[in-house]
Protein backbone atom coordinates (compact mmCIF):
# COMPACT_ATOMS: atom_id res chain seq x y z
CA UNK A 1 0.00 0.00 0.00
CA UNK A 2 1.29 3.29 -1.12
CA UNK A 3 0.36 6.45 0.86
CA UNK A 4 0.91 10.10 0.67
CA UNK A 5 0.39 13.08 2.70
CA UNK A 6 -0.79 16.58 2.20
CA UNK A 7 -1.04 19.49 4.99
CA UNK A 8 -4.00 22.08 5.73
CA UNK A 9 -2.38 24.71 7.80
CA UNK A 10 -3.53 27.97 9.02
CA UNK A 11 -3.66 30.41 12.42
CA UNK A 12 -5.94 29.34 14.78
CA UNK A 13 -9.88 28.99 13.79
CA UNK A 14 -9.31 29.45 9.94
CA UNK A 15 -11.14 26.24 9.18
CA UNK A 16 -8.66 23.30 9.43
CA UNK A 17 -10.09 20.61 10.96
CA UNK A 18 -13.58 21.15 8.77
CA UNK A 19 -11.82 21.43 5.58
CA UNK A 20 -10.20 17.75 6.39
CA UNK A 21 -13.58 16.48 7.93
CA UNK A 22 -15.70 17.65 4.64
CA UNK A 23 -13.52 15.05 2.07
CA UNK A 24 -12.12 12.60 4.40
CA UNK A 25 -13.95 9.23 4.72
CA UNK A 26 -12.98 8.52 8.20
CA UNK A 27 -14.59 10.60 10.99
CA UNK A 28 -11.69 12.78 11.23
CA UNK A 29 -9.07 11.60 14.12
CA UNK A 30 -9.03 15.52 15.80
CA UNK A 31 -7.34 15.77 19.01
CA UNK A 32 -9.62 18.94 20.56
CA UNK A 33 -8.98 20.08 23.62
CA UNK A 34 -10.84 23.14 25.47
CA UNK A 35 -9.53 26.46 24.78
CA UNK A 36 -7.26 27.41 27.90
CA UNK A 37 -6.08 31.12 26.47
CA UNK A 38 -8.73 34.09 26.94
CA UNK A 39 -7.25 35.50 23.68
CA UNK A 40 -7.90 32.48 21.82
CA UNK A 41 -11.52 31.73 23.37
CA UNK A 42 -13.39 32.85 19.83
CA UNK A 43 -14.48 28.99 19.97
CA UNK A 44 -14.69 26.11 22.20
CA UNK A 45 -12.24 23.63 21.12
CA UNK A 46 -8.61 23.64 19.25
CA UNK A 47 -6.90 21.15 17.87
CA UNK A 48 -3.80 20.50 19.73
CA UNK A 49 -1.94 17.88 18.21
CA UNK A 50 -3.10 17.43 14.89
CA UNK A 51 -6.20 16.45 12.95
CA UNK A 52 -6.16 13.10 10.59
CA UNK A 53 -8.07 12.76 7.39
CA UNK A 54 -8.00 9.98 5.02
CA UNK A 55 -9.17 9.18 1.03
CA UNK A 56 -8.53 6.16 -0.05
CA UNK A 57 -7.65 6.42 -4.31
CA UNK A 58 -7.70 2.81 -4.93
CA UNK A 59 -6.60 -0.54 -3.86
CA UNK A 60 -3.21 0.47 -3.98
CA UNK A 61 -2.97 4.44 -3.05
CA UNK A 62 -4.20 6.38 0.06
CA UNK A 63 -3.85 10.42 0.71
CA UNK A 64 -3.71 11.41 4.18
CA UNK A 65 -4.92 15.15 5.44
CA UNK A 66 -2.84 16.07 8.10
CA UNK A 67 -3.91 19.64 9.82
CA UNK A 68 -1.69 21.40 11.85
CA UNK A 69 -2.68 22.81 15.65
CA UNK A 70 -4.02 25.92 15.14
CA UNK A 71 -2.34 27.65 18.67
CA UNK A 72 0.72 29.42 18.24
CA UNK A 73 2.60 27.35 21.02
CA UNK A 74 2.09 24.07 19.16
CA UNK A 75 4.92 25.05 16.33
CA UNK A 76 6.94 22.74 16.92
CA UNK A 77 4.94 20.08 15.57
CA UNK A 78 5.01 21.80 12.22
CA UNK A 79 8.41 20.46 11.29
CA UNK A 80 7.45 16.86 11.98
CA UNK A 81 4.29 17.25 10.00
CA UNK A 82 5.37 18.51 6.75
CA UNK A 83 8.38 16.09 6.96
CA UNK A 84 7.85 14.18 3.64
CA UNK A 85 4.54 16.05 2.24
CA UNK A 86 2.96 16.14 -1.64
CA UNK A 87 1.85 19.76 -0.86
CA UNK A 88 0.67 22.12 1.82
CA UNK A 89 -2.73 24.29 1.99
CA UNK A 90 -2.77 27.78 3.78
CA UNK A 91 -6.20 28.32 5.10
CA UNK A 92 -6.87 31.41 5.92
CA UNK A 93 -10.45 33.06 7.41
CA UNK A 94 -11.29 35.51 5.23
CA UNK A 95 -13.44 37.39 7.93
CA UNK A 96 -10.72 38.02 10.23
CA UNK A 97 -7.87 40.26 9.13
CA UNK A 98 -6.65 40.40 12.11
CA UNK A 99 -4.88 36.85 11.38
CA UNK A 100 -3.44 37.73 8.24
CA UNK A 101 -0.12 38.37 9.39
CA UNK A 102 0.20 35.31 11.63
CA UNK A 103 -1.22 33.41 7.96
CA UNK A 104 1.79 34.57 6.61
CA UNK A 105 4.18 33.78 9.00
CA UNK A 106 3.20 29.75 8.46
CA UNK A 107 3.28 30.17 5.06
CA UNK A 108 6.48 31.70 4.98
CA UNK A 109 7.85 29.01 7.69
CA UNK A 110 6.33 25.91 5.77
CA UNK A 111 7.95 27.25 2.65
CA UNK A 112 10.93 26.89 4.57
CA UNK A 113 10.38 23.52 5.82
CA UNK A 114 9.54 22.50 2.67
CA UNK A 115 9.47 24.61 -0.35
CA UNK A 116 6.70 22.04 -2.24
CA UNK A 117 3.81 23.54 -3.95
CA UNK A 118 1.04 24.84 -1.72
CA UNK A 119 -2.01 26.80 -1.56
CA UNK A 120 -3.66 29.37 -0.15
CA UNK A 121 -7.84 29.09 0.45
CA UNK A 122 -9.93 32.64 1.68
CA UNK A 123 -12.33 30.29 3.71
CA UNK A 124 -15.52 31.25 4.90
CA UNK A 125 -16.31 33.70 2.06
CA UNK A 126 -20.32 32.95 2.75
CA UNK A 127 -19.70 35.02 6.16
CA UNK A 128 -21.05 38.44 5.66
CA UNK A 129 -17.50 40.16 6.66
CA UNK A 130 -15.55 38.10 4.23
CA UNK A 131 -12.50 40.12 2.56
CA UNK A 132 -12.77 39.81 -1.36
CA UNK A 133 -10.01 37.47 -2.40
CA UNK A 134 -8.68 39.75 -4.22
CA UNK A 135 -7.91 42.40 -1.03
CA UNK A 136 -6.78 39.52 0.53
CA UNK A 137 -3.82 38.71 -2.23
CA UNK A 138 -2.84 42.71 -1.28
CA UNK A 139 -2.83 41.73 2.23
CA UNK A 140 -1.53 38.42 2.34
CA UNK A 141 1.16 40.32 -0.17
CA UNK A 142 1.15 37.23 -2.34
CA UNK A 143 2.33 37.69 -5.68
CA UNK A 144 0.25 36.59 -8.72
CA UNK A 145 1.95 33.03 -9.32
CA UNK A 146 0.69 31.83 -6.28
CA UNK A 147 -2.96 30.16 -6.32
CA UNK A 148 -5.45 32.10 -3.93
CA UNK A 149 -9.09 29.84 -3.88
CA UNK A 150 -12.06 31.32 -2.50
CA UNK A 151 -13.37 28.56 -0.32
CA UNK A 152 -16.27 27.13 2.10
CA UNK A 153 -14.98 24.76 3.88
CA UNK A 154 -18.32 23.00 4.62
CA UNK A 155 -19.17 22.24 1.41
CA UNK A 156 -17.01 19.67 -0.54
CA UNK A 157 -16.94 21.35 -4.21
CA UNK A 158 -15.21 24.08 -2.46
CA UNK A 159 -12.75 21.40 -0.86
CA UNK A 160 -12.55 19.59 -3.73
CA UNK A 161 -11.50 22.44 -6.03
CA UNK A 162 -8.68 23.54 -3.70
CA UNK A 163 -7.23 20.12 -3.29
CA UNK A 164 -7.31 19.78 -6.89
CA UNK A 165 -5.81 22.88 -7.67
CA UNK A 166 -2.94 21.66 -5.26
CA UNK A 167 -2.61 18.50 -7.22
CA UNK A 168 -2.60 20.40 -10.34
CA UNK A 169 0.39 22.57 -9.15
CA UNK A 170 2.25 19.35 -7.83
CA UNK A 171 1.84 18.12 -12.05
CA UNK A 172 3.12 21.50 -13.02
CA UNK A 173 6.17 21.09 -10.99
CA UNK A 174 7.08 17.31 -12.10
CA UNK A 175 6.65 18.91 -15.46
CA UNK A 176 8.53 21.67 -15.41
CA UNK B 1 26.98 41.81 45.69
CA UNK B 2 27.54 41.94 42.82
CA UNK B 3 24.69 42.45 40.27
CA UNK B 4 25.78 40.79 37.34
CA UNK B 5 24.08 38.00 34.90
CA UNK B 6 22.66 37.71 31.11
CA UNK B 7 19.76 39.57 29.70
CA UNK B 8 18.79 36.47 28.38
CA UNK B 9 17.70 35.38 31.72
CA UNK B 10 17.02 38.94 33.47
CA UNK B 11 15.25 41.58 31.05
CA UNK B 12 16.36 45.34 30.63
CA UNK B 13 13.50 46.24 32.19
CA UNK B 14 13.48 44.44 34.94
CA UNK B 15 16.95 46.19 35.78
CA UNK B 16 15.66 49.26 34.98
CA UNK B 17 13.16 48.98 37.97
CA UNK B 18 15.56 47.15 40.22
CA UNK B 19 17.54 50.15 39.59
CA UNK B 20 14.87 52.55 39.77
CA UNK B 21 13.72 51.26 43.36
CA UNK B 22 17.01 50.75 44.85
CA UNK B 23 17.81 54.21 44.20
CA UNK B 24 21.02 52.88 42.40
CA UNK B 25 23.98 55.18 41.74
CA UNK B 26 26.55 53.25 39.30
CA UNK B 27 27.00 52.24 35.84
CA UNK B 28 25.51 49.32 33.88
CA UNK B 29 27.83 47.57 31.88
CA UNK B 30 26.33 45.17 28.62
CA UNK B 31 28.27 43.56 26.54
CA UNK B 32 26.24 41.83 23.48
CA UNK B 33 27.40 39.54 20.80
CA UNK B 34 28.42 42.34 18.50
CA UNK B 35 28.02 45.37 20.66
CA UNK B 36 28.49 46.77 23.78
CA UNK B 37 26.70 49.87 25.61
CA UNK B 38 27.82 51.24 28.98
CA UNK B 39 24.74 53.19 31.15
CA UNK B 40 25.31 55.51 33.91
CA UNK B 41 22.75 56.49 36.75
CA UNK B 42 22.49 58.57 39.33
CA UNK B 43 20.07 57.90 42.56
CA UNK B 44 18.18 55.21 40.27
CA UNK B 45 17.66 57.85 37.41
CA UNK B 46 19.34 58.08 34.04
CA UNK B 47 22.33 59.93 34.00
CA UNK B 48 24.53 59.65 30.59
CA UNK B 49 24.57 56.38 27.90
CA UNK B 50 26.64 55.31 25.06
CA UNK B 51 27.36 52.76 23.05
CA UNK B 52 30.34 51.40 21.44
CA UNK B 53 29.20 51.55 18.04
CA UNK B 54 29.21 55.66 18.07
CA UNK B 55 31.11 58.42 18.60
CA UNK B 56 29.55 59.62 22.09
CA UNK B 57 31.47 63.26 22.13
CA UNK B 58 28.85 66.21 22.19
CA UNK B 59 29.64 66.97 18.50
CA UNK B 60 28.94 64.27 17.13
CA UNK B 61 25.92 63.77 19.22
CA UNK B 62 24.55 67.57 18.14
CA UNK B 63 25.46 66.34 14.71
CA UNK B 64 23.05 63.20 14.51
CA UNK B 65 20.49 65.17 16.10
CA UNK B 66 21.08 67.97 13.24
CA UNK B 67 21.85 71.13 15.19
CA UNK B 68 25.48 70.79 13.83
CA UNK B 69 25.91 70.74 10.21
CA UNK B 70 28.62 68.32 8.69
CA UNK B 71 31.04 71.62 8.37
CA UNK B 72 30.65 72.70 11.96
CA UNK B 73 31.45 69.44 12.67
CA UNK B 74 34.55 69.32 10.95
CA UNK B 75 35.72 72.57 11.83
CA UNK B 76 34.87 71.24 15.72
CA UNK B 77 36.39 67.65 15.21
CA UNK B 78 39.74 69.36 13.72
CA UNK B 79 40.07 72.61 16.05
CA UNK B 80 38.72 71.35 19.39
CA UNK B 81 39.50 67.69 19.43
CA UNK B 82 41.16 67.64 22.77
CA UNK B 83 38.61 69.83 24.59
CA UNK B 84 36.01 68.04 27.10
CA UNK B 85 31.95 68.01 26.95
CA UNK B 86 31.61 70.52 29.14
CA UNK B 87 34.16 73.01 27.79
CA UNK B 88 32.89 72.34 24.59
CA UNK B 89 28.95 73.32 25.12
CA UNK B 90 30.10 76.22 26.53
CA UNK B 91 31.66 77.14 23.61
CA UNK B 92 28.76 76.48 20.99
CA UNK B 93 26.60 78.20 23.40
CA UNK B 94 28.62 81.38 24.08
CA UNK B 95 29.29 81.58 19.83
CA UNK B 96 25.39 81.09 19.32
CA UNK B 97 25.95 77.85 17.63
CA UNK B 98 23.23 76.26 20.12
CA UNK B 99 21.40 76.93 22.87
CA UNK B 100 21.71 75.37 26.35
CA UNK B 101 18.09 73.67 26.22
CA UNK B 102 19.67 72.20 22.42
CA UNK B 103 22.20 70.71 24.06
CA UNK B 104 20.32 69.00 27.02
CA UNK B 105 17.73 68.14 24.44
CA UNK B 106 20.01 66.19 21.91
CA UNK B 107 21.87 64.46 24.67
CA UNK B 108 18.38 63.26 26.36
CA UNK B 109 17.39 62.32 23.08
CA UNK B 110 20.57 60.02 22.97
CA UNK B 111 20.83 58.66 26.29
CA UNK B 112 17.07 57.90 26.48
CA UNK B 113 17.68 56.12 22.44
CA UNK B 114 20.80 54.11 23.14
CA UNK B 115 18.91 52.47 26.64
CA UNK B 116 15.90 51.71 24.57
CA UNK B 117 18.05 50.02 21.70
CA UNK B 118 18.85 47.36 25.10
CA UNK B 119 15.29 46.45 25.31
CA UNK B 120 15.69 44.92 22.07
CA UNK B 121 18.93 43.15 23.23
CA UNK B 122 17.77 39.42 23.68
CA UNK B 123 21.22 38.56 25.12
CA UNK B 124 24.19 40.16 26.63
CA UNK B 125 26.15 40.06 29.45
CA UNK B 126 25.87 42.60 32.48
CA UNK B 127 27.55 44.21 35.24
CA UNK B 128 26.89 47.20 37.55
CA UNK B 129 29.54 48.99 39.10
CA UNK B 130 28.56 50.61 42.06
CA UNK B 131 29.10 54.52 41.94
CA UNK B 132 31.21 54.50 38.74
CA UNK B 133 30.63 57.78 37.27
CA UNK B 134 31.12 59.38 33.54
CA UNK B 135 34.23 60.76 33.47
CA UNK B 136 34.06 64.93 34.79
CA UNK B 137 34.36 66.55 31.40
CA UNK B 138 31.14 64.55 30.29
CA UNK B 139 27.86 66.18 30.96
CA UNK B 140 25.50 64.30 32.75
CA UNK B 141 21.43 64.23 33.05
CA UNK B 142 18.92 62.86 35.59
CA UNK B 143 16.26 61.08 33.35
CA UNK B 144 13.73 59.47 35.47
CA UNK B 145 13.44 55.68 34.41
CA UNK B 146 9.54 54.70 34.50
CA UNK B 147 8.87 56.71 31.19
CA UNK B 148 12.10 55.13 29.64
CA UNK B 149 10.90 51.56 31.15
CA UNK B 150 7.19 52.23 29.46
CA UNK B 151 8.12 53.61 26.11
CA UNK B 152 11.28 50.54 25.98
CA UNK B 153 8.48 48.21 26.78
CA UNK B 154 6.14 49.86 24.03
CA UNK B 155 8.73 49.82 21.86
CA UNK B 156 9.53 46.35 22.22
CA UNK B 157 6.50 44.94 21.48
CA UNK B 158 6.46 47.65 17.99
CA UNK B 159 9.63 46.04 17.48
CA UNK B 160 7.98 42.20 17.63
CA UNK B 161 5.06 43.15 15.02
CA UNK B 162 7.52 44.52 12.98
CA UNK B 163 9.73 41.51 13.06
CA UNK B 164 6.63 39.88 11.87
CA UNK B 165 6.46 41.88 9.14
CA UNK B 166 9.45 41.75 8.13
CA UNK B 167 10.89 38.37 9.10
CA UNK B 168 14.84 38.89 7.49
CA UNK B 169 16.96 41.70 7.30
CA UNK B 170 18.97 39.29 4.75
CA UNK B 171 16.24 40.29 1.82
CA UNK B 172 16.67 43.21 -0.10
CA UNK B 173 14.29 46.08 -1.58
CA UNK B 174 13.93 47.15 -5.23
CA UNK B 175 11.59 50.08 -5.96
CA UNK B 176 7.99 48.97 -7.50
CA UNK B 177 7.02 49.69 -10.65
CA UNK B 178 3.65 51.28 -9.77
CA UNK B 179 2.42 53.67 -12.69
CA UNK B 180 1.83 56.97 -11.41
CA UNK B 181 4.17 56.42 -8.14
CA UNK B 182 7.14 58.98 -8.09
CA UNK B 183 9.22 58.86 -4.52
CA UNK B 184 10.31 62.56 -5.51
CA UNK B 185 6.95 63.24 -4.35
CA UNK B 186 6.65 62.07 -1.66
CA UNK B 187 7.49 63.71 1.52
CA UNK B 188 10.21 61.81 3.64
CA UNK B 189 12.37 62.37 6.55
CA UNK B 190 16.16 62.71 6.46
CA UNK B 191 16.90 59.51 7.37
CA UNK B 192 13.87 57.80 5.17
CA UNK B 193 15.93 59.72 1.72
CA UNK B 194 19.29 57.80 3.90
CA UNK B 195 17.57 54.83 3.56
CA UNK B 196 16.00 55.04 -0.04
CA UNK B 197 19.34 56.11 -1.45
CA UNK B 198 20.77 52.69 -0.62
CA UNK B 199 17.68 50.86 -1.37
CA UNK B 200 18.88 48.56 -4.79
CA UNK B 201 18.70 44.52 -5.30
CA UNK B 202 22.24 44.52 -4.79
CA UNK B 203 22.00 45.92 -0.92
CA UNK B 204 20.58 43.47 1.97
CA UNK B 205 18.39 45.09 4.12
CA UNK B 206 21.15 44.63 7.22
CA UNK B 207 23.67 46.24 5.19
CA UNK B 208 21.62 49.20 4.75
CA UNK B 209 20.78 49.24 8.21
CA UNK B 210 24.18 49.15 9.56
CA UNK B 211 25.39 51.60 6.62
CA UNK B 212 22.90 54.12 7.90
CA UNK B 213 23.86 53.35 11.53
CA UNK B 214 20.14 53.17 12.62
CA UNK B 215 18.68 51.22 14.93
CA UNK B 216 16.52 47.83 13.86
CA UNK B 217 13.47 49.41 15.74
CA UNK B 218 14.14 52.81 13.54
CA UNK B 219 15.24 50.70 10.47
CA UNK B 220 12.19 48.26 10.57
CA UNK B 221 9.82 51.46 11.16
CA UNK B 222 11.00 53.28 8.21
CA UNK B 223 11.14 49.46 5.83
CA UNK B 224 7.75 48.93 6.55
CA UNK B 225 6.30 52.55 6.22
CA UNK B 226 7.88 52.56 2.80
CA UNK B 227 6.02 49.20 2.26
CA UNK B 228 2.83 50.15 3.25
CA UNK B 229 3.46 53.12 1.06
CA UNK B 230 3.94 50.68 -1.78
CA UNK B 231 6.92 52.56 -2.68
CA UNK B 232 9.58 49.46 -2.18
CA UNK B 233 8.91 45.70 -2.14
CA UNK B 234 10.70 43.04 -0.54
CA UNK B 235 12.86 41.13 -3.04
CA UNK B 236 16.35 38.53 -2.35
CA UNK B 237 19.30 39.96 -3.14
CA UNK B 238 20.81 39.71 -6.36
CA UNK B 239 23.65 36.87 -6.17
CA UNK B 240 21.97 35.33 -3.36
CA UNK B 241 21.04 31.68 -3.99
CA UNK B 242 17.24 30.67 -4.74
CA UNK B 243 16.07 27.69 -2.90
CA UNK B 244 15.11 24.78 -5.37
CA UNK B 245 11.78 24.16 -5.31
CA UNK B 246 11.50 20.87 -4.20
CA UNK B 247 9.92 17.63 -6.03
CA UNK B 248 6.94 16.47 -3.73
CA UNK B 249 7.87 13.80 -1.68
CA UNK B 250 6.81 10.61 -3.77
CA UNK B 251 6.59 6.69 -2.80
CA UNK B 252 7.26 6.04 -6.94
CA UNK B 253 10.81 7.25 -7.93
CA UNK B 254 10.17 6.83 -11.75
CA UNK B 255 8.77 10.51 -13.04
CA UNK B 256 6.26 9.09 -15.39
CA UNK B 257 4.99 6.53 -12.22
CA UNK B 258 4.77 9.78 -9.80
CA UNK B 259 2.51 11.67 -13.15
CA UNK B 260 0.53 8.78 -12.43
CA UNK B 261 0.19 8.65 -8.97
CA UNK B 262 -1.05 12.07 -9.14
CA UNK B 263 -3.23 11.62 -12.04
CA UNK B 264 -4.75 8.95 -9.88
CA UNK B 265 -5.18 11.70 -7.10
CA UNK B 266 -6.81 13.79 -9.32
CA UNK B 267 -9.37 11.40 -10.57
CA UNK B 268 -10.38 10.09 -7.29
CA UNK B 269 -10.92 13.68 -5.82
CA UNK B 270 -12.74 14.69 -8.83
CA UNK B 271 -15.32 11.75 -8.27
CA UNK B 272 -15.90 12.69 -4.27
Amino acid sequence: MQTVKMVVTGPFSSGKTQFIQTVSEIDVVATERKISSESERIKETTTVAMDFGRITVDDDLVLYLFGTPGQKRFDFMWEILSEGMLGFVVMVDSSRPETFREARRILETFRAYAPTPYVVTANKQDLEDAWDPNDMRIALRLSPEVKLLPCIATEKESVKNALLELLYSILERMES
Amino acid sequence: MALKGNLRDFSFSQLLNLISLAKKTGTLEVHGPNKAASIYFDSGKLSYAQNNKLDYGLAAILLRSEKLTDKQYQVIREKANNIGDKELGLMLINSNYVTQEEILESLKKEFVSTANDLFTWEEGIFHFENNLRPSSDKISLLINLENIIIEGSRQLKELERLQDEIPSLDMALKFTDNPGTNIRNVNLSVKEWRVVSFINPKNTMRQIARTTKLNELEFRRIVYSLIQAGLVELIRPDGAELPSPKIPTLPVEDSEEQKSLVNRLITRIRSL
